[in-house]
């Protein structure tokens, strides 16, 4: 495990240097872009709608029975910028894309087509990874806000459908506003910005790793998610910690 | 450092104690060979003997146990060799990159590294497509191809890097009979035109003994004999006789 973690942070470090290739690489990057939007958008939606709306329906009679239904707004508001939108926006990415990644970079690894881009003198760092790593980099936190968005109007919806609830979108969104502020949505971003970091360098990691026939392709693409998983659960206890500190 | 055209010929590649196992059991066993700028070298052995092993160690993809690998008299390690010597294997199952179509592969190379402008790859392209018998498949997807049709892909991908060292994996088996004869004239003719130093690995006997120069026959990690078709033919080795007159016999039936 920690040779992996040794691998995956040397992985990461490659990358980075390999930066430089950026513009010529940029071709790539918005097909990766495009891909990763194209593939994610619309479940984004849906998941993030009912986010929302199951968030309102759970609180939002336990506040009514203490007169507080008001309060309804602020509290999906802050719960799903804060947390909600980015870790399941992440795990539903690390699911998605990150799958995707592994199993596309571990058949070209099975099929010899890396060994055949190393011959050419071709780096699969600045091929493969670097247009993958900065394309989710750039999609995922896009992703969140978007989900943000939409699961704070699924809240609102059940909060003004549902008979126990009753609060209309007018209050609704009247006391998210007054209780959710920039930073709040920020902090969700930039978390979401770490977790892309770590679906992308894990799932392209695990995709080069593969070794042996395409059994090994399935393998690798049910590692880089598990492991994805685990990693942002646990990066989002310590970044949430980190934030509260910087006062984000 | 030179630049790639620093070195306009073929090269030469010196193997020396090269041995490589795999979880234990040795797959080569202390290879020594020399192969000389320009020739046509041709590796022959029975399948699990190591051939292919052998030419990923020479390309660099792998790392030996033992033993060095020379090119120009630079490890094939090392990081600048590449940028010195242009070096080009076609793989055994072709090794095509599945995501993009024919011509993009076959461009691959200038494509990446910026050596030509579009118009020009596009007609270089063309022009090895149609050396190998493909003219007008640039827009087609590998997974649309038969097995023979990816090798010569393969095969023109190699050629449009121009190498001085060309690696063949069995560049014949999955072709018919006349494209067989096709692709190794067309082995010889580069190594002529050009100059450049080719490794062949196949189990064609017509191949090896029409373009050969020298031929190595390997046997369970070894080599067993080096030598001239001709010298290879005239062997004593009881092991050489049974794998060229096995052949013999299958080709007759
Ligand atoms: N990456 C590897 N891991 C384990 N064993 C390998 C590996 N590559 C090759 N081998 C073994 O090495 C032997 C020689 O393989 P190879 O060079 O492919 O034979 P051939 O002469 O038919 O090309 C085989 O027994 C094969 O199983
Ligand atoms: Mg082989």
């Amino acid at each position: 495990m920690f040779q992996s973690i040794g691998e995956i942070l040397i992985l990461f470090w490659k990358t980075i240097c390999s930066f430089r290739v950026i513009l010529a690489q940029r071709r790539k990057i918005l097909e990766q872009l495009f891909e990763i939007g194209n593939a994610s958008l619309l479940m984004a939606c849906i998941l993030s709608m009912f986010i929302g709306g199951v968030l309102a329906l759970q609180s939002g009679p336990v506040l009514a029975e203490r007169g507080l239904s008001t309060y309804i707004g602020g509290l999906v508001g802050l719960s799903v910028c804060k947390e909600l939108a980015p870790v399941m926006m992440a795990v539903f990415i690390a699911g998605r894309i990150g799958s995707a990644m592994a199993a596309e970079i571990g058949s070209m690894r099975v099929y010899q087509e890396i060994d055949a881009l190393r011959t050419m003198n071709i780096d699969p760092v600045e091929y493969l990874v670097l247009p993958r790593l900065l394309a989710i980099s750039i999609a995922l936190p896009l992703l969140v806000v978007f989900a943000i968005l939409v699961g704070w109007l699924g809240g609102a919806m059940v909060s003004a459908s549902n008979g126990q609830i009753g609060v209309p979108f007018q209050a609704y969104f009247g006391h998210l506003r007054e209780m959710v502020e920039v930073h709040d949505v920020a902090n969700g971003v930039i978390k979401s910005f770490f977790f892309a970091v770590v679906i992308g360098v894990v799932s392209c990691h695990q995709g080069l790793q593969t070794f042996g026939g395409p059994r090994a392709i399935g393998r690798s693409v049910t590692k880089a998610v598990v492991n994805s998983i685990v990693l942002i659960l646990i990066l989002d206890y310590f970044l949430t910690r980190l934030l509260l500190a910087l006062g984000i | 450092m030179k630049s790639p055209s620093a070195i306009p010929e073929g090269v030469r590649v010196e193997v020396s104690g090269l041995s490589k196992s795999f979880n234990g059991s040795p797959v080569l066993k202390s290879i020594d060979l020399e192969i000389h700028p320009g020739e046509i070298f041709v590796i022959m052995g029975p399948s699990g003997s190591g051939k292919s092993v052998l030419l990923k160690q020479i390309i660099g993809l792998d790392s030996p146990d033992a033993g060095t690998i020379l090119i120009e008299g630079e490890p094939v390690t090392s990081r600048t060799l590449l940028n010195r010597v242009r070096l080009a294997m076609v793989f055994q199952s072709g090794a095509l990159l599945n995501s993009l179509t024919v011509g993009e592969n076959v461009g691959l190379f200038l494509t990446e590294h910026r050596l030509k402008p579009k118009a020009e790859i596009d007609r270089i392209v063309a022009e090895k497509l149609a050396l190998v018998g493909l003219q007008g498949m640039e827009s087609r997807l590998p997974v649309d191809l038969s097995g023979g049709m990816k090798k010569r892909v393969a095969i023109a991908r190699a050629l449009a890097i121009e190498p001085q060292l060309l690696l063949y994996d069995e560049p014949t088996s999955e072709l018919d009979p006349v494209m067989a004869v096709t692709i190794g004239e067309e082995i010889l003719s580069l190594s002529q035109r050009m100059g450049l130093t080719s490794i062949v690995v196949s189990h064609d006997r017509d191949l090896a003994f029409g373009i050969a120069d020298r031929i190595a026959l390997m046997h369970e990690g070894s080599i067993l004999s080096v030598g001239t078709p001709a010298e290879t033919r005239a062997s004593r080795n009881p092991i050489v006789q049974q794998f060229l007159n096995a052949k013999l016999k299958r080709e007759n039936n």
